[in-house]
């Protein structure tokens, strides 16, 4: 079982656009998965840059990137994550 | 504090967009377009249909500009004209907070309601407490008679399966004072002599709104300008963004302004001659002292406890000294306040010493536009740095700490504190205007958690805190002066 690299940008737009409460994640991750999870504050990303990857703010779990994270957004692509491996 | 959501999110993006659009200087060309470019043909319409999303969307644009939605005359009037016109004036006008009338979706009066969880029980404690007759049992359910029922919430209390709710009007259960009202149509207005701009419906608004008058394009267009361009960043910003304070300072004079200057050292003036004024007034005999720095909270005791009004501290705010000792620098220097606050527009409204006002929300806003990565940026150096006491004005309780610092021990102060402002809470300013106060130094903040906590914060209260101790630790203390 590999583990599952979340990067949370606290780039400018997505601080903006409410990454700080994306922040919390660790604590919200259940037990299960919490271990296997590495939850890491990034620098910008640039996925903010061309439009082309959606709306800040942006999470990047392994290599799929979320726009418009929300809490729940990010715990569904870490459960895929974790099943396909 | 403000939960993240799609009505904030929305808010910040347009904020985005026209920065940019005032940055690149096609603001006038590109505004008029800016609700159907939003809302295409064939798009997914938020609202009934795509017509509506796009005039709301005109409205908030407008509430962007600076203008007051409901004085609009002319609704052939185009977002471009009102552009115009913004960036033609010379000051920011009141009131600050505007209702966008056609988004209110003029939400049910307050009223309690039967969930399906309602079993219909052989206790049935609803019907047999309630003082109004209020509630009968048909089709097996308890049903609540709307016409009888005065909300007093003791069947909420007394049903065993929790199956009674009290849905409120959201904007209406967070104002302190009672200030925004329904018309006959049941939207909301605000009632501006009742006002006391706190910012809490803003937030509080499901389908934003209510919306600020933002000062975002004349400050841009003041930078732009050939004179001397001041921020003057209040303690609670330590805590807004990544990398603190000194990135922040950085970032902000990488949008262009001329200098950036931290209100802390406001503070601490607002702290050495509040404590000389608490001290003075004690052994003069007066019972009471109260803080004068949070603005929502002297509009309150102006609006709704006038009797509390000999009791405030005639000691300028943080906000006000620091302008001051940019004015007696440069005089035509123009000065830009930036907090999370929203009482603070009005506040400087009728200070000269001040001429804008951004929140934390509209400067995220300006960085973004500018594309300035605060993670960056270097490390500000502060000359002079302000003391800690200072700083930590951010957060409830940092005044009384600066006050009783700067006192002697002939003075003895017992501090008491409201942190965050309600209806109850005003009552309880009432009783202590009456001399009910168990203290003699009362520290009143309109935000819970204090200014950090404000209506257009980024962050959350507990992080941002401390971010601002952190910051406040960085410095060397001085000695008080007594
Ligand atoms: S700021 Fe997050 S991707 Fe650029």
């Amino acid at each position: 079982m590999t583990n599952i690299t979340v990067k949370i940008c606290t780039g400018t737009t997505c601080y903006v656009m409410g990454a700080s409460q994306l922040l919390s994640l660790p604590q919200l991750l259940p037990e299960g998965l919490a271990s296997r999870v590495l939850v890491e504050g990034a620098n910008c990303l640039d996925f903010c840059k061309n439009g082309q990857h959606g709306k800040a703010p942006f999470v990047q779990v392994n290599n799929t990137v979320i726009p418009e994270a929300t809490i729940e957004k990010v715990k569904e692509a870490i459960r895929q994550a974790a099943e396909t491996d | 504090m403000i939960y993240d959501n799609n009505a904030i999110r929305l808010r910040r993006n347009l904020l985005i967009d026209i920065a940019k659009l005032v940055m690149d200087g096609n603001l006038f060309e590109d505004i008029d377009r800016m609700p159907l470019t939003m809302y295409p043909q064939r798009s997914d319409a938020v609202r009934c249909c795509i017509y509506k999303d796009r005039a709301i969307t005109k409205y908030r644009l407008m509430a962007i500009l600076g203008h007051r939605v409901e004085n609009e005359t002319d609704e052939l009037k185009l977002l471009s004209q009102y552009a115009r016109e913004a960036l033609d004036r010379q000051e920011p006008a009141t009131p600050v907070l505007t209702v966008i009338d056609q988004a209110c979706s003029a939400c049910q009066r307050g009223s309690h309601y039967v969930t399906d969880a309602c079993r219909s029980c052989v206790a049935r404690p609803c019907t047999v407490n309630c003082r109004r007759d209020a509630i009968e049992v048909t089709n097996k359910r308890a049903n609540i008679v709307q016409e009888k029922c005065i909300n007093c919430g003791l069947c909420v209390k007394v049903c065993p399966y929790h199956a009674i709710v009290y849905v409120p009007v959201p904007c209406e259960e967070v104002c302190p004072v009672d200030a925004i009202v329904k018309d006959e149509t049941g939207r909301e207005h605000i009632d501006n002599e009742k006002c006391i701009n706190c910012g809490k419906c803003m937030g509080a608004c499901p389908f934003g709104a209510i919306m600020e008058r933002s000062s975002i394009v004349d400050v841009i267009g003041r930078i732009n300008g050939d004179k001397k361009t001041v921020a003057m960043l209040a303690p609670a910003m330590a805590g807004q963004f990544p990398g603190g304070m000194k990135k922040l300072t950085s970032a902000v004079k990488r949008l262009g302004f001329d200098d950036v200057v931290e209100v802390a050292l406001g503070a601490e003036l607002t702290a050495q001659n509040e404590s000389k004024e608490v001290a003075e007034k004690l052994s003069e005999g007066t019972a009471l002292v109260t803080t004068s720095c949070c603005p929502a909270y002297i509009e309150a005791v102006n609006k709704h406890v006038p009797e509390m009004l000999p009791y405030v501290s005639d000691t300028p705010t943080p906000m006000h000294y620091t302008g001051q000792l940019v004015k007696n620098d440069d005089p035509d220097a123009i000065t830009v306040f930036i907090s999370p606050c929203v009482a603070k527009r009005q506040e400087a409204i009728a200070d000269p010493t001040i001429n804008y006002v951004l929140t934390t929300e509209e400067l995220g806003a300006m960085l973004v536009a500018a594309e300035i990565e605060i993670n960056d940026c270097p490390e500000a150096i502060f000359e002079p740095p302000a003391s800690s006491e200072g700083r930590t004005f951010a957060f409830s309780g940092g005044v009384t700490k600066a006050v009783r610092e700067h006192l002697d021990e002939t003075t003895e102060i017992k501090p008491v504190q409201i942190d965050g402002l309600d209806r109850k809470k005003i009552k309880l300013l009432q009783a202590y205007a009456k001399g009910k106060c168990p203290g003699n130094f009362l520290e009143v903040m309109s935000c819970e958690g204090g200014c950090v906590g404000g209506p257009c914060t980024l962050e959350g209260v507990g992080k941002a805190r401390n971010r601002v101790t952190d910051f406040a630790n960085q410095t060397i203390e001085k000695t008080p002066q007594q």
